[in-house]
């Protein structure tokens, strides 16, 4: 064969030859067929700790109580017991490093999620006693009248 | 000796070749023994949702959105609550404002008034990912940007993402969507960050009721496991045959 036939192999080689090279850096070398099969297990594996390292941010009520004992025994003693304590004060992150101090949600709305009067009779809604927001103080505060942590009527301030 | 010549290159070639085959392709495997070999064989994480116990009160939404990062006041969600009002005149009426974030304060849907008197069955439904055993929403990711976990998860690997959106229209429960900060997919994944270190996820561990559980599907004792093996669950859109892992006590047909 001529030379010049040859040129066009030389190219088509050096080009198959950078898409190889370009492929080895750019592909993670831990990309492939991690998991089941190719079709759902073709991944990068780094990936899984990149979701695993996310930070925690909603600590639970354990947390709390090391250094709130006091108002983790009044609100256990109440029928607000079953609603964690981050619901209303805020995911605790790294409180009270970070941050020293978390935001109380003292809306209206917050109670209304469960206390807003709904005449849904076949759900537990209806067994939560409800008010109609409209008509029950509007505009007005629930905490200025209830305590969340003592929330019979007869501990209203 | 041309002939003999090319039948020794031939028998050379072939013995290379065979040569080269590993002694595991020729392996035939059981069935069984083909399954026991996809995926962890301790842990497949499941989830059962109580729609009898939920009130809607929309503290798992918030939790979700704090606890993951999802940007609060835009109009996306990895979990949602929906609200189910069926009248006399046997019609539904759905609504889920703002995803149930701020609960459900008000007895209109959308902006309708619904006389108490009209209605006959009311209800709420906590949606996230079913974490599908054959998830379609992987099987279309033309870059092996989102895959199944051993555990049974399905994640979306953000640095990998073109965000060419396959998957948001593949998934028949609508439970991914365009993460407006990183424009990639964005889905549920289950808090993998806390289920893998022995917490609840925050929906979970936010709900008052015990309207959300999650559980190995894979131990015997766990309640999750229990709940499925002995009560009477459903889940979503089984005829899509994409085995959601998501089970619904207290389901009804007019959730889709």
């Amino acid at each position: 064969m001529k030379n010049h036939a040859w040129r066009p192999f030389l190219v088509a080689g050096g080009a198959v030859a950078l898409l190889l090279t370009v492929r080895a850096n750019v592909v993670p070398s831990d990309f492939g067929v991690n998991g089941r099969n190719f079709t759902y297990g073709f991944y990068r594996k780094g990936a899984i700790a990149y979701w695993k390292a996310v930070k925690v941010k909603y600590r639970g009520r354990e947390y709390c109580q090391d250094c709130h004992e006091d108002k983790e025994k009044a609100i256990m003693a109440s029928p607000h017991k079953i609603i964690q304590c981050e619901n209303c004060h805020g995911p605790a992150i790294d409180h009270p490093d970070n941050p020293p101090k978390l935001t109380i949600d003292r809306s209206r709305g917050l109670c209304l999620r469960c206390h807003a009067l709904l005449p849904y009779p076949g759900t537990n809604r209806a067994s939560i006693p409800g008010i109609d927001p409209d008509e029950h103080n509007p505009r007005q505060a629930c905490v200025d009248c209830h305590n969340p942590h003592h929330p019979n009527l007869e501990d209203m301030k | 000796m041309n002939p003999s010549r090319r039948k020794f290159v031939k028998t050379a070639l072939a013995g290379g070749l065979a040569a080269a085959l590993p002694l595991s392709a020729l392996k035939m495997l059981s069935p069984a023994e083909a399954h026991a070999s996809i995926g962890n064989d301790k842990v497949r994480w499941a989830f059962v949702v109580d729609t009898e116990k939920c009130v809607g009160c929309g503290l798992c939404v918030k939790a979700c959105k704090l606890e993951n990062e999802v940007p609060y006041d835009a109009p996306v969600t990895r979990t949602w609550v929906e609200r189910y009002v069926i009248t006399r005149d046997g019609k539904s009426h759905i609504d889920t404002p703002k995803g149930g974030r701020d609960g459900f304060t008000s007895p209109k849907i959308r902006d309708e008034v619904i006389p108490a008197d009209e209605i006959t069955q009311a209800f709420f439904v906590p949606k996230l990912c079913n974490q599908c055993s054959n998830p379609a929403c992987v099987q279309v990711c033309p870059v092996g940007a989102t895959f199944q976990t051993d555990d049974g998860v399905v994640l979306v690997d953000r640095s990998w993402c073109i965000g060419c959106g396959y998957c948001i229209m593949a998934c028949p429960y609508g439970v991914r969507f365009f993460h407006p900060v990183y424009k990639t997919a964005e889905k549920c994944t289950f808090c993998y960050h806390r289920i893998s270190k022995g917490l609840k996820t925050a929906c979970v561990q936010a709900c008052p009721f015990g309207a959300r559980q999650i559980g190995n599907l894979k131990d015997p004792s766990d309640p999750v496991t229990k709940i499925i093996m002995t009560q009477r669950v459903a889940v979503l859109k089984s005829e899509y045959g994409t085995k959601p892992q998501v089970y619904y006590i207290g389901f009804d047909e007019r959730v889709r």
